[in-house]
């Protein structure tokens, strides 16, 4: 393979680009599927209905991030795209099932003319936010662990991704987004509603540390290059730091929890400890997309592809960032069961 | 074939995809529509300040939110599929359909998305001229989605601006612009968007005929969102039948120079010929090479596909056996499609004449005929894809990829039961919106309807829903 100029560096530009896209759907996404995992632990009816006013007119978008990153993955590192796929065919299509179940719910629940059937849907909007997370993190476990490669096509077993490690991050990523979903109501709700998602952010906020703790100690023992990854220079510059910063931002957080002094920094914390384990992670595997035998260069689509591609994505990408916040700025506010606002 | 041919996991997943894409593509088609008209009814709303317009506005916003996001779940599940389901296919193609589709996510999905919530429940939070601008962006956008997507499928039937890399046999794109204007992309995206525009027409029409229906039984005159939605609807189905019979006319000359086997296929013409006959009915057996129980019009084949009564037709027999595509399913596909344009035509002439009769909103007849036709342009475009799509194997890109050299690596039973439950989800998922709609068409529009709020969703759809209970319970005191 050519390995100068765009062959070289298009790929590195997309990786970035890619791991920005996965980060900003985390960002909005995760709150969104940690409220629906929150669901049916309030057991308030008026208080559930707040709880979706909070998104509802901004999920959709959300969850276009995630059909934006198969759209990239397929048009950028088509590669990677086949192979990761169908090496994770059934946990990818079961968190296909759990958004389809999710999504509707959004719509069908407050349509639904007996109060069964209602609770049926309320159901259907958790138990699909639980697996959809829950799978989200099984996939990123199965990759991490490695996936089975030869001549670019996948060619492990079907359900590779049925172990230990993929199955404790998809714990992991489902208590993240939870802790997510309740920082957010902290943000976004009032009284009752919020006091008891403050307390929810405070259990949350100690599983996710262990989770945290967990992950981090597991990765470099799955394979000898993650270790190498995080000790080696420069890297260990960027690895050091991490677990302080974790600590630091565990401290603000509880600190907030207690003293109720702000409604955000709870949120903010919680996005920080993601962001830390996302570039931890991100470090690990770097230059591999399918750890442990394909590169970003391996999987790529050719510099005609990549640039054509790279060329709309600067244009419209801040565009998208600016039109969805306005839309945020738009339902900004919190959110009550008295609420008028949206009249 | 047995159960192993039914574990045959090419079968499978082209069942699985076939399956999803046909579920799929009903709802972008059905908000391609309705977006462009509820775009219209909110700019007459502005334009002559009638109550009427935001009542129908509002109406149809309702049937809009539950459209929308059933078509961005089954869309969520086709920009996966093609990895799960199509690898080889994926890793040969992605770097030209792969960009495409990344511009159709970042000119058209976010776009809808973000505007859609304004669009939603932001009325009275930004102001009637920012809350239009919302609705037509949403429009636009699901007008942008529809041209990437057709782009991509018509790269697919008459690929062109490519170089195949040697070596590993992946498609290189060469010139872009020739990727994305290909040959049959023009006329498939024309086709296609008065397709959309149909099925809603006829929608439209179907509920505005069961209210009139209904009120004529209940022994009280319409009400005029009624007639105005039913006027609307029947203005359409006379402009835009009549349009998509000569669309569908151009698509086929395009198809005739491009894929002469699937017209081939389509028209169950084994032996080329000029002067052909056009066949009515037929039964196509691949097997035997022949067509039976013909029922046909002299003339008439060369006539319809070139436009010249001796002119030449392609038969089956002039491509090789394992390039011809099942013509016993797009014999039949083609011509139910075909049948359904003729009547929405013939149903939109008739309106045109009692319009000028002024017997519009009173015939009986188109009433009846309107209402069983409200699902016939969701027919006739589903018969129209099979059409398409079988018509073009068996390969995935025309001519250069075999279908059998596109799957994934993935064991038939993991296929099988995912289909399994696709099939359960789509039909509970299916079944309750498409109750939640219809009896959402049941109820009339009225006077200072709401539409969909952020506002207590549940407190407000139950009390609108005992509101309307007791109404319905009225009124079927009435009809009995």
């Amino acid at each position: 393979m050519d390995m100068t100029g765009a062959a070289y560096w298009l790929p590195i530009v997309w990786a970035v680009l890619a791991a920005m896209a996965i980060f900003i759907y985390i960002v909005l996404d995760g709150f969104d599927l940690g409220l629906g995992i929150l669901f049916l632990a309030e057991p308030n009816k008026t208080y559930r209905n707040v709880m979706v006013q909070t998104i509802a007119p901004v999920w959709d978008g959300n969850e276009t991030w995630m059909i934006f990153g198969g759209a990239a993955l397929y048009g950028v590192f088509p590669n990677a795209y086949a192979t990761i796929l169908p090496a994770l065919y059934l946990p990818v299509l079961i968190m296909l099932f759990a958004l389809i179940m999710r999504g509707v719910a959004f719509e069908f629940r407050s349509r639904m003319h007996t109060q069964r059937m209602r609770d049926l849907w309320d159901v259907g909007f958790c138990g699909g936010s639980l697996v959809a997370s829950v799978m989200q993190g099984v996939i990123l476990g199965t990759l991490v662990s490695g996936i089975h490669v030869e001549n670019n096509a996948f060619v492990g077993s079907g359900f590779d991704w049925l172990a230990p490690f993929p199955l404790f991050c998809g714990l992991a990523v489902a208590c993240g987004y939870t802790l997510l979903g309740a920082t957010w109501l902290v943000w976004r709700t009032e009284n009752t509603l919020q006091d008891t998602m403050r307390k929810w952010s405070g259990i949350l906020s100690i599983a996710m540390l262990v989770m945290i703790a967990g992950v981090s100690l597991w990765t470099p023992a799955l394979h000898a290059t993650y270790m190498q990854n995080w000790t080696d220079w420069p890297r260990i510059l960027f690895v050091a730091p991490v677990p302080v910063a974790v600590i630091a931002l565990a401290v603000v957080m509880f600190m907030a929890l207690r003293r109720k002094v702000s409604r955000r920094i709870p949120f903010f914390c919680a996005l920080g400890w993601f962001f830390l384990s996302f570039s931890g992670l991100g470090i690990s595997i770097w230059p591999y997309i399918v750890p442990p035998g394909m590169t970003i260069w391996d999987a790529s689509a050719p510099p005609s592809s990549q640039a054509f591609l790279l060329v709309g994505a600067a244009v419209l990408i801040p565009l998208i960032l600016s039109y969805t916040a306005f839309a945020y700025h738009v339902f900004r506010g919190t959110v009550n069961e008295h609420s008028e606002s949206y009249h | 074939m047995g159960l192993v041919g039914a574990l045959d996991p090419l079968f499978l997943a082209r069942l699985q995809f076939a399956f999803t894409v046909g579920f799929h593509i009903v709802f972008p088609a059905f908000s391609i529509g309705l977006a462009a008209f509820l775009a219209v009814l909110e700019g007459l709303w502005l334009k002559t300040g009638r109550q009427v317009y935001l009542d129908l506005f509002r109406y149809w916003l309702r049937a809009f939110s539950i459209v929308f996001g059933m078509g961005v779940v089954s869309g969520l599940v086709m920009s996966y599929e093609f990895g799960t389901n199509w690898a080889q296919f994926s890793q040969k193609v992605g770097p030209i359909l792969g960009p495409l589709l990344g511009y159709e996510v970042m000119t058209a999905f976010f776009l809808e998305a973000g505007f859609l919530g304004i669009m939603l429940f932001g009325m009275n939070k930004v102001g009637r001229k920012l809350h239009f601008f919302a609705t037509c962006v949403v429009s636009l956008g699901t007008l942008i989605s529809m041209s990437w997507i057709l782009s991509s499928n018509s790269w697919m039937q008459t690929p062109q601006g490519y170089a195949i890399e040697p070596g590993t046999g992946r498609f290189i794109p060469a010139d872009w612009w020739a990727i994305v204007f290909n040959p049959s992309f023009p006329f498939r995206l024309v086709h296609m968007a008065l397709a959309a525009f149909l099925c809603v027409a006829f929608v439209v029409g179907g509920v505005g005929a069961w209210h009139l229906l209904r009120a004529r039984r209940a022994g009280h005159a319409p009400t005029e969102a009624v007639k105005v939605m039913f006027s609307m609807a029947m203005w359409m189905a006379a402009i835009v039948a009549p349009l998509q019979i000569l669309a569908g006319d151009t698509q086929g000359l395009n198809t005739l120079k491009y894929q002469p086997a699937k017209i081939a296929a389509m028209e169950g013409d084994w032996d080329s010929q000029s002067r052909a006959p056009e066949l009515l009915f037929g039964i196509p057996d691949m097997e035997h090479e022949t067509t039976r129980y013909k029922v046909e019009i002299p003339l008439m084949g060369s006539l319809i596909l070139t436009h010249s009564l001796d002119g030449k037709v392609p038969g089956l027999k002039d491509y090789p056996k394992d390039q011809r595509a099942p013509s016993y399913v797009v014999f039949f596909t083609f011509r139910i499609m075909v049948a359904l344009g003729m009547l929405m035509a013939v149903l939109g002439v008739y309106s045109l004449w009692l319009r000028w009769r002024k017997r519009l909103c009173s015939d009986v007849l188109l009433q009846r005929f309107a209402l069983v036709m409200a699902p016939a342009g969701f027919i006739a475009m589903l018969c129209g894809w099979v059409t398409t799509e079988v018509g073009r194997q068996p390969f995935t890109v025309y001519g250069l990829l075999r279908t059998a050299d596109s799957a994934s690596p993935v064991a038939g039973g993991s296929i099988a039961s995912t289909l399994i439950v696709f099939v359960i989800v789509y039909f509970i998922v299916f079944a309750s919106g498409i109750s939640i709609l219809l009896r959402g068409f049941a109820q009339e529009p009225h006077v200072g309807e709401v539409g969909p709020d952020a506002h207590d969703p549940q407190r407000a759809a139950s009390m609108q829903a005992a509101v309307s209970n007791t109404a319905a319970a009225g009124e079927t005191g009435k009809d009995s």
